[in-house]
Formats: C-alpha cells, structure tokens, sequence
C-alpha cells in the first residue's frame, strides 16, 4: 500500500478547498440556508406538519442531501478532471500509485470536504429548526455513505468528461432534478399512484428516506432497502472506476 | 553494463487507428544515455508513455530491471523518473508543495534534506514559495526535472528536455545531464536537436514513423552510415565529366565549376591521390580543394528520408 501517495493527494485536494474555502464551503452553506428561509421559514408555517414533523424540520434531511450530493459530485469531478485538463494527470498515471489508492486519495477528500459541509449545514438548521435524531449512528452512516458514494459517481463523471461542459453536465440536467425528485421536499406517498411507481426508480429516493428515517422514524421504504441500495451504487461505482481505471479509459488510449 | 530496459516486440495502435510504434524492439543499458532522435509524430513520446505507464502498448512487452511494467508496475514506476515535453504543473502551487508532492506520490517518505539539495542543484532553492505561474519557462522546466528526481529515480526519461529554452540554459541542462549519469542514473532523452544528441549522448536510436530504424553507439553510427566528402573546386566550368574520369563516380555541380567525391572515411584506401592524378591527366585545372564529414545531422536526414 503507497500510503505516502495516498496521504499527499488526499492533502492536496483538502489543501485546495481552503485555498478556495468561501466556494468550497461559504456558497453551499449559504444556498441551504436561503432553502430554509423560504421553504422553512417563509412558505414551510403555512404547510401542515408531515406524518407529525413540522414541514421545515422535515425538509432538513433533504437539503443535507441536495447538498451533500452535488457537493460531492462537484468536489470529485473536479479534483480528478482538473489534471487531465492541464496535463498533469501524467505524474499520476506514472506513479507507483494502484486504482484504489488513486480512489482514497480523491474521493476520501471530496468525501471529506462534503461531510464538513453536511455537518455545517445540520448545525445551521438547528438555528431554524427544532432538530431531533432519533439514530445518531444511521444518521451518520447514511451521511458518510452518501459522501463516499457520490464521490465515486463524480470521479467518473470527472474521468468520463472531455470538456468543462459535460463536467456540467450530469449534474446539472441528471443529479439535481434526481434529487428534487427524490423526496427531499415531499414524501413520495403525496404523489399520484404511477409517479410513486417511477419514483421507485430514482436512486436517491432510497437515500432521502433512508436519512430522513434516521432523524423522524418517518420513511417512504424500509431503512434495509435504502441501506442495500446506497451499497449496491457504490460498488457499482468502484466496479466502474475498477474497469476505468483496467482499460484506461480516458486515460491511458 | 547490463540491460536496465528491455523492449520487445513493442505495438501501439491508437483508437483512431494511428499506429504510432510498430514492432519496437530495443535494449537501454544501465548507466548509458540514450538520444531518441526523430521528427514530430515518430513515436518517440508514446514510447516514453508506454514505459512510464502513461499509455497502454497495444502488443509487446517491457521489462524494467528485471520486471515487468504491468504486472509489477510498483516496482518499475518506483526506478523511474519522468520530465515530460509539456509544461504540465499547478500553477498555483509553490514550487516546494509541488516536489513534495511528487516524492510522495512515488511512495517515498517526506526528507526535506534530499528535497532542498535537488532544488539547490537546480537554482531552484530561492524560488522555494514562489508559485509556479510566477517562474519563467526555463525555470519551470527545472521545477519538472526537480520533480522527476524528488524520488531518486535510477531511470531518468527527459521528454524534449530543451525544447523552447535559451543556449545557455541548454549548456546548463547538459551539464545536469552528465552529472546525473556521472551518479549511476540511466537517461533516456528524446530530442528534435541532434547537436545535443552528438554532445550528450552515449547512444542514439533513431524512431521515423513508429518505427525504431537504428540504433547505435554515437561514434559507431558515424562510422557505419557516415561519408566523406572531397569537394573539386575548377579553374573553369566543364559540361560534362571527361571520359577518363566516369569511373570515379563523381557528381558535377549545376554550374560545371565543381565536381565532388564521396568515399569511405574508414576505408584503408581511398584513392585520392589517384583521383587527383586521374583529374589532373584530364586537363582539369584545380583552383582549391575542400573535404566534409557526415554529421549526425546528415545520418539522420538521410536515415529518415530513406524511409519516407
């Protein structure tokens, strides 16, 4: 194990969102604490409570969600894409460095910088919101799971991607409509029978219920499944970066 | 001096088609520096990538000291050290962060003492917390050879090291050169300049078209593929060569005011005293002689034009 290779790329990439810490940190903070002023505050008191939750402590897990995975996308895409936009991707490939370790290097710290910004986030909702976790412990692996999962999906958006335009792209026009989909502002039983059917389909229904189980015991799939379905993405994340990273794709044609 | 490299059977057939090495078969011996001389697009770089991991052989294999660079790339990657063509660093980081990185990255422990002698060897030390964007092109050229070495590789590929930098920072780089084989470190160079191949180099391969036509020690390439010229210089311009002389294989210029010998430089005999006699008996009257010797410039151009 190149534990020292894994220790300098996980360095640098921490190093540089505190070289850029009001876009790494500041902005995402910023953007889920309007959410909460207009759909908790503002529009949320004239919202009935959900299942016995107030709509603006409901939301909560939601936005941490909205957050966690676009941050974690952002971070890893780019930590990986930026290389092999300027070139120097070359000193990477040339190491002494495996698939794995590349991977806990990269998507440890995007995985990082996301939990730092989860933990922001759940703090600032506490000035807004009456919080209550009922599983510490789900919570907080649902938290680092999510993290480590998207993560891996944006290291290979960021190895697929050959401009800055489809580094945008999935996030953009996949991710983000995926998660407003997905339950973070409504339970999924308020839609109509066939949108609760598609709903199924969408991957982070799984993950906005299972978290928001953690916190209210309220759920719309049982916290097994969501569990099995987080863990069944990420392997199939790693089984993607794996087969990456075997034909170099994007990397080494 | 043994084998450190060893290239067999070598293919590269990129995606689009572009069959950019074909059949590459080649020993680098420990200690030496090798030039790869050819044109843009030969295959040298690729070659390089291959070697360092960068890019995947379609066909063939290659051992480094021993072992092979797939199967045990951990291994082979530790020994080598890569300065490549481009300018590829972050240019946002201090030029100490980025070797730092680079020796970590290799697996190697942080030794501050190792790091600042590499910086020192190259002026490089005063410019320690400069950011890279604000070095000059040669200066960041040392900050990629300062990375390249932060590992103490023993194989050292320097990509178009001196591509794009002034005379005196080229005399510099050489002089780099030759105290890093002087310390046992084995350096393979790709360059476009064959004066610094005939001044640095133990051996020179020569790459055209992703094909490796020759390769030789410097001096023995001279030999086999060099000629010497004898250039006759005429007191008046003849029309044609005199009968008496069409033996010779002689060329007469577009003017008729010189006629040119070419012959074995090594050969025991080369007949000039008799050419000279044979011109004389012809009633050619000679107004200055002169005589050149084949660059390895001249073997390369003729090497590759050949070729094509």
């Amino acid at each position: 194990m190149n534990t020292h290779a894994v220790k300098v790329i996980y360095k640098y990439e921490m190093l540089r969102a505190w070289d850029t810490i009001l876009q790494s940190f500041a902005t995402p903070v910023i953007i889920t604490i309007l959410y909460f002023v207009v759909f908790g505050s503002a529009i949320g008191t004239r919202i009935q409570n959900i299942e016995g939750v107030s709509y603006g402590a409901f939301i909560v897990p939601g936005l941490m969600m909205l957050a966690l995975l676009t941050q974690s996308i952002a971070n890893a895409s780019f930590g990986i894409y930026f290389p092999r936009f300027t070139g120097t991707i070359y000193e990477v490939l040339s190491a002494p460095i495996s698939f794995v370790e590349i991977l806990l290097g990269y998507v440890g710290a995007a995985a990082s910088k996301s939990l730092i910004i989860g933990a922001i986030i759940l703090a600032t909702a506490g000035f807004f919101v009456e919080l209550k976790i009922a599983h510490p412990f789900w919570m907080l692996s649902f938290l680092i799971l999510t993290c480590i999962s998207f993560s891996l999906l944006g290291f290979i958006i960021g190895l697929w991607a050959d401009n800055f335009e489809k580094l945008q792209l999935i996030p953009m026009l996949i991710i983000t409509p995926l998660v407003f989909l997905g339950g973070s502002f409504y339970t999924i039983d308020m839609l109509p029978p066939v949108w609760q059917t598609v709903s199924l389909f969408n991957p982070v229904v799984y993950l906005v219920s299972g978290f928001r189980w953690s916190f209210y015991e309220v759920s719309d799939v049982s916290i097994e499944l969501s569990l099995l379905m987080v863990l069944l993405f990420s392997t199939a994340c790693i089984i993607t970066v794996w087969w990456m990273f075997k034909t170099g794709y994007r990397l080494k044609e | 001096m043994g084998s450190i490299i060893s290239i067999s059977n070598l293919s590269k057939v990129y995606a689009n088609g572009h069959q950019a090495l074909s059949d590459i078969n080649l020993e680098i011996q420990s200690g030496e520096i090798l030039a790869l001389l050819g044109p843009n697009g030969a295959g040298k770089t690729t070659l390089i990538s291959i070697i360092c991991g960068i890019v995947n052989a379609s066909d063939g294999s290659v051992n480094v000291d021993g072992h092979n660079i797939i199967d045990q790339y951990r291994v082979t990657r530790s020994k080598i050290g890569l300065v490549p063509q481009e300018l590829t660093l972050g240019m946002f980081d201090t030029v100490w962060n980025t070797v730092s990185f680079s020796r970590g990255l290799f697996g190697k422990k942080h030794d501050s003492a190792y790091l600042e002698q590499v910086l020192k060897d190259l002026s490089l030390w005063d410019k320690r917390k400069s950011e890279i964007m604000t070095l000059s092109g040669g200066m960041k050229r040392r900050v990629l050879i300062a990375k390249a070495l932060s590992h103490e590789p023993s194989i050292l590929f320097l990509d178009e090291p001196t591509a794009g930098v002034d005379v005196d920072l080229r005399k510099d780089m050489w002089v780099l050169v030759e105290r890093m084989r002087q310390s046992g470190v084995t350096i393979i160079l790709t360059t476009h300049y064959i004066e610094e191949a005939e001044a640095i180099a133990d051996r020179v391969g020569v790459i055209n078209k992703g094909e490796l036509i020759v390769v030789d020690d410097k001096q023995a390439l001279k030999h086999k593929l060099g000629k010497r010229q004898m250039q006759i210089e005429l007191e008046k311009p003849i029309e044609t060569i005199p009968a008496s002389l069409v033996t010779w294989s002689l060329e007469l210029s577009n003017d008729g005011n010189q006629l040119t010998h070419t012959y074995d430089m090594y050969s025991e005999h080369t007949g000039i005293a008799e050419l000279l006699r044979d011109v004389d008996s012809a009633g050619l009257l000679l107004k200055d002689i002169n005589t050149s010797q084949s660059s390895l410039e001249d073997i390369f151009i003729n090497l590759v034009h050949e070729q094509s």
